[in-house]
């Protein structure tokens, strides 16, 4: 992250903001990572609307996935999971 | 009222974007998430100082896919009523790219900090101007984002960095400000208490309030896991004992013919019907760092039944009220 | 040069009435001694449907300018009014506003900071906020706060600006008295502001105007850590120094429709003067008199009226005193424990790098609305005189009006 920064007279006034936070990938604050067992899943979506960081979408087939450029490992999904589909790994 | 389908919830573009940066477990935004789920179209955020706020807009980058504006701490409710004045007042006189929604939900989001203490002011103003917008307090029980230092909301015997459990004295000696009273008593159209461990709930709500015609008021109860101190994973399983142990109970107030009309929601209207079903507030005690003193060296019989006598006798009086 | 009617008004009026004229979107105030009228007013426009304004009857001055901001950053037009300790608890919003660079016009009905509470005029609650980055306009009579009123929008407003503006008139002096009032009709007022000028922003999801809006998303009021919040200041710091340029081009299309030139400094007979006082607002009325008879006794009298202080007019300022040998400056407002009251640090600096300085003394004055006569004012220039004919200044700082015993 050591780009060099804008100069005053390049920045927007008005101080807006600008940058998405999509370009500051998170995904490498935690220590474990979810893999979801999508033989046991049932579709409830409980982990999509239970993640912090809207980092796991509800794919086309009713399935989530997770992003893990954002995941920060909280766990919440695995927790929270009602038939224990998903599992924290640790990461490499 | 116009139902959302958990379905269509789920394929809404999300209105905070990944890449925020609250702690890892951060109730904060699974609550906003969930409630900006229910938005009925164009929606203008305004978000009080404090950790979402922070979190969400670390200069260049920002989480917001909405127009969003910060001010000050205090403010919240005071920017929303600038917003939809100048909203009606395009419309009234036809130009800006505002004046062509018939509808605009304006939302106000403030933690308890600028909510029951330095934003009360701001709040009681705009609800007795009768603004159409909705505030959401996102209450995690102290003034996190600077350190844990406790609040108005910070219920009795918690331990913050400003009422610490000491030798002598433990944790917080006041108790939780009933804000939802105080808000109800103003008389606006809707109140309701939310807690993310019911998603459909918390959406359900979350439109009635966007739809209701003047001020709309959503408590959610936020658990902190920094500042509660809990692990991590553990922050929707606390919001659920919160409420199962009538801590938190979740209903609603729309006002109905100048009368308050209090109905039960879910999980409360369980407890309601089959009382033995309310799990003791220890188990919710014990969950969290920020109580562990009730529990250790020495268990504090007395402190913990005080509490319960707290829950029990506010429940008691919402039941009253439910009828 | 436009037709125009003349109306009797006081300062408090004449805000109100250009504001009415100016129709603008919301206005959002609390009331506070000696700015009532102003609120009072307005609020029979709206009541009377004279205006089409959002008005919003706030629970207090914070949130006054706050909903303002919020109001003119969703693209509203917003005006407010405020005196003393009201714009003293909004202090941390006019920063917030100033850096939002939202053109916000608001009135001041200067008086003074409590305490002890005093609701009579001077300018200690202005200059309190003079480092808030808000451009500042002292009246001296009726007929200024009138054409301020509507010149603040559209200096404001420009597109190389973009930044509040504070219109400053006398409490109970200015927005009190009843006055004559050349006034504008309506539709001249409507076409001179026009609509309110958007500047166009690189935002985090496209490009678009500076407003909120849900066709083109914008995060407004981010959090700085150490690695930009100066930079955003710089901006600042430019925007002050564009309307430098501006404010004399705004000045110059008002004066073709109502005839009155303004600009930053009025200079009353200083060609040939030889002792002068500078100041600002209303006292200067009394000033110009004392002049006139200073004159008739064959005195080279002269004064300068200080018309806009923020942003600093340094350059015009050099130039406007000339060769004067001595400067008196009027300060309404102390600034304990500093070298002076803060327009005579702020001339004095500005002459410390002039080859050419003439001798500067402050004179502290009115304070708590103590009346400052002309006989006082005569007292100010046989001070400049006698420090003319020394040829030093042997006290810098004096305080004129207030009792004291003989050789303080």
């Amino acid at each position: 992250m050591s780009e060099s920064k804008p100069t005053w007279r390049e920045l927007p006034k008005g101080a807006v903001s600008t940058k998405s936070s999509t370009e500051y990938e998170t995904g490498d604050w935690g220590v474990e990572k979810p893999e979801i067992d999508h033989s046991k899943c049932t579709k409830c979506m409980l982990c999509h609307f239970y993640c912090p960081e809207g980092a796991i979408k509800v794919r086309e087939d009713g399935y989530t996935e997770v992003d893990l450029r954002y995941c920060k490992g909280c766990g919440i999904c695995a927790e929270e999971c009602p038939v224990e589909c998903i599992t924290m790994v640790r990461k490499k | 009222m116009s139902d959302l389908t958990l379905r269509e919830a789920a394929r809404k573009p999300e209105a905070i974007a990944s890449g925020h940066r609250l702690c890892a477990g951060c109730d904060e935004s699974i609550i906003a998430r969930m409630v900006l789920k229910a938005t009925r179209g164009p929606t203008i955020v305004t978000s009080a100082t404090g950790c979402l706020e922070v979190a969400t807009t670390i200069f260049p980058y920002s989480a917001w896919n909405l127009p969003w504006i910060h001010t000050a701490f205090e403010n919240a409710a005071a920017n929303a009523s600038g917003i939809e004045a100048a909203w009606r007042a395009m419309r009234k006189k036809g130009k800006g790219p505002l004046a062509k929604y018939e509808t605009l939900d304006i939302v106000a989001f403030a933690g308890d900090g600028g909510t029951y203490d330095i934003g009360f002011q701001a709040l009681s103003g705009a609800m007795e101007r009768g603004h159409d917008f909705t505030y959401v307090l996102i209450d995690n029980e102290a003034y996190m984002n600077t350190g844990i230092q406790r609040s108005g909301g910070t219920p009795f015997a918690a331990s913050t960095t400003t009422s610490p459990a000491g030798r002598v004295i433990p944790g917080k000696k006041e108790w939780k400000k009933p804000i939802d009273d105080i808000v109800i008593a103003h008389g606006i159209p809707y109140v309701a208490t939310i807690s993310a461990a019911w998603p459909m709930d918390v959406m359900r709500k979350a439109r009635k309030a966007f739809e209701a015609e003047g001020p709309a008021f959503l408590h959610a109860i936020v658990p902190c896991t920094r500042g509660w101190r809990y692990p991590q994973e553990k922050t929707i399983e606390v919001s659920r004992l919160a409420v199962q142990t009538c801590f938190f109970p979740l209903y609603e107030c729309r006002k109905e013919e100048g009368w308050p009309v209090y109905e039960l929601s879910g999980p409360s209207a369980a407890v309601a019907r089959r009382p033995e079903s309310k799990k003791p507030v220890e188990e919710y005690l014990q969950m969290q760092g920020r109580f562990r003193h009730l529990f250790r060296p020495e268990k504090r019989e007395d402190l913990i039944q005080s509490i319960q006598d707290w829950v029990d006798h506010r429940w008691e009086m919402l039941l009253k009220r439910v009828g | 040069m436009k037709k125009q009617i003349l109306m009797g008004m006081n300062g408090d009026e004449a805000s109100a009435y250009s504001a009415k004229q100016v129709n603008p979107d919301v206005v959002a105030a609390y009331p506070i001694t000696p700015q009532t009228i102003i609120v009072e007013r307005f609020s029979e426009y709206v009541a009377d449907g004279e205006v089409d304004t959002e008005f919003v009857a706030v629970e207090s001055e914070h949130s006054a300018l706050s909903s303002c901001i919020g109001a003119a950053a969703a693209g509203a037009r917003a005006f407010t009014a405020t005196a003393a300790n009201g714009l003293a608890l909004m202090w941390e919003m006019t920063y917030i506003a100033s850096s939002l660079r939202l053109p916000i016009v608001m009135a001041i009905a200067n008086r003074a900071l409590s305490g002890p509470i005093n609701i009579h005029n001077d300018h200690s609650d202005s200059m309190g906020a003079r480092d808030c980055g808000w451009i500042q306009i002292y009246c001296e009579n009726s007929q200024e706060v009138y054409d301020a009123g509507i010149a603040a929008w559209r200096i404001g407003e420009h597109p190389n600006v973009q930044l509040p503006v504070m219109v400053c008139l006398d409490g109970f002096t200015l927005s009190h008295t009843m006055e004559n009032v050349l006034t504008l009709p309506d539709d001249v007022v409507k076409d001179f502001v026009g609509e309110r000028r958007f500047i166009r922003v690189e935002g985090h999801m496209g490009e678009t105007e500076l407003r909120l809006n849900p066709d083109a998303p914008l995060t407004m009021g981010p959090l700085d850590l150490q690695d930009y919040y100066f930079e955003h200041k710089m901006q600042q710091i430019e925007a002050m120094e564009q309307a430098l340029k501006a404010i004399p081009e705004v000045d110059a299309e008002y004066a073709k429709i109502s005839g009155r030139s303004y600009g930053f400094l009025h200079p009353y007979r200083m060609e040939d003067a030889e002792v002068a006082v500078l100041g600002l607002g209303s006292t200067m009325g009394t000033v110009r008199y004392v002049v006139d008879e200073l004159r008739s006794e064959g005195v080279k009298a002269g004064l300068i009226k200080m018309r806009v202080f923020r942003p600093f007019p340094a350059e015009e300022l050099v130039k406007t005193v000339g060769d004067v040998p001595v400067l008196g400056v009027l300060d309404k407002a102390a600034s304990f424990g500093a070298p002076g009251g803060p327009l005579y640090e702020e001339v004095k600096s500005v002459f410390y790098d002039e080859a050419e300085k003439p001798f500067i003394a402050d004179f502290i004055h009115g304070l708590g609305g103590r009346d400052t006569s002309p006989s006082m004012i005569r007292g100010i220039y046989e001070n400049l005189t006698e420090i003319r004919e020394k040829g030093e200044v042997p006290e810098k700082v004096s305080f004129v009006g207030v009792r004291e015993q003989e050789g303080r």
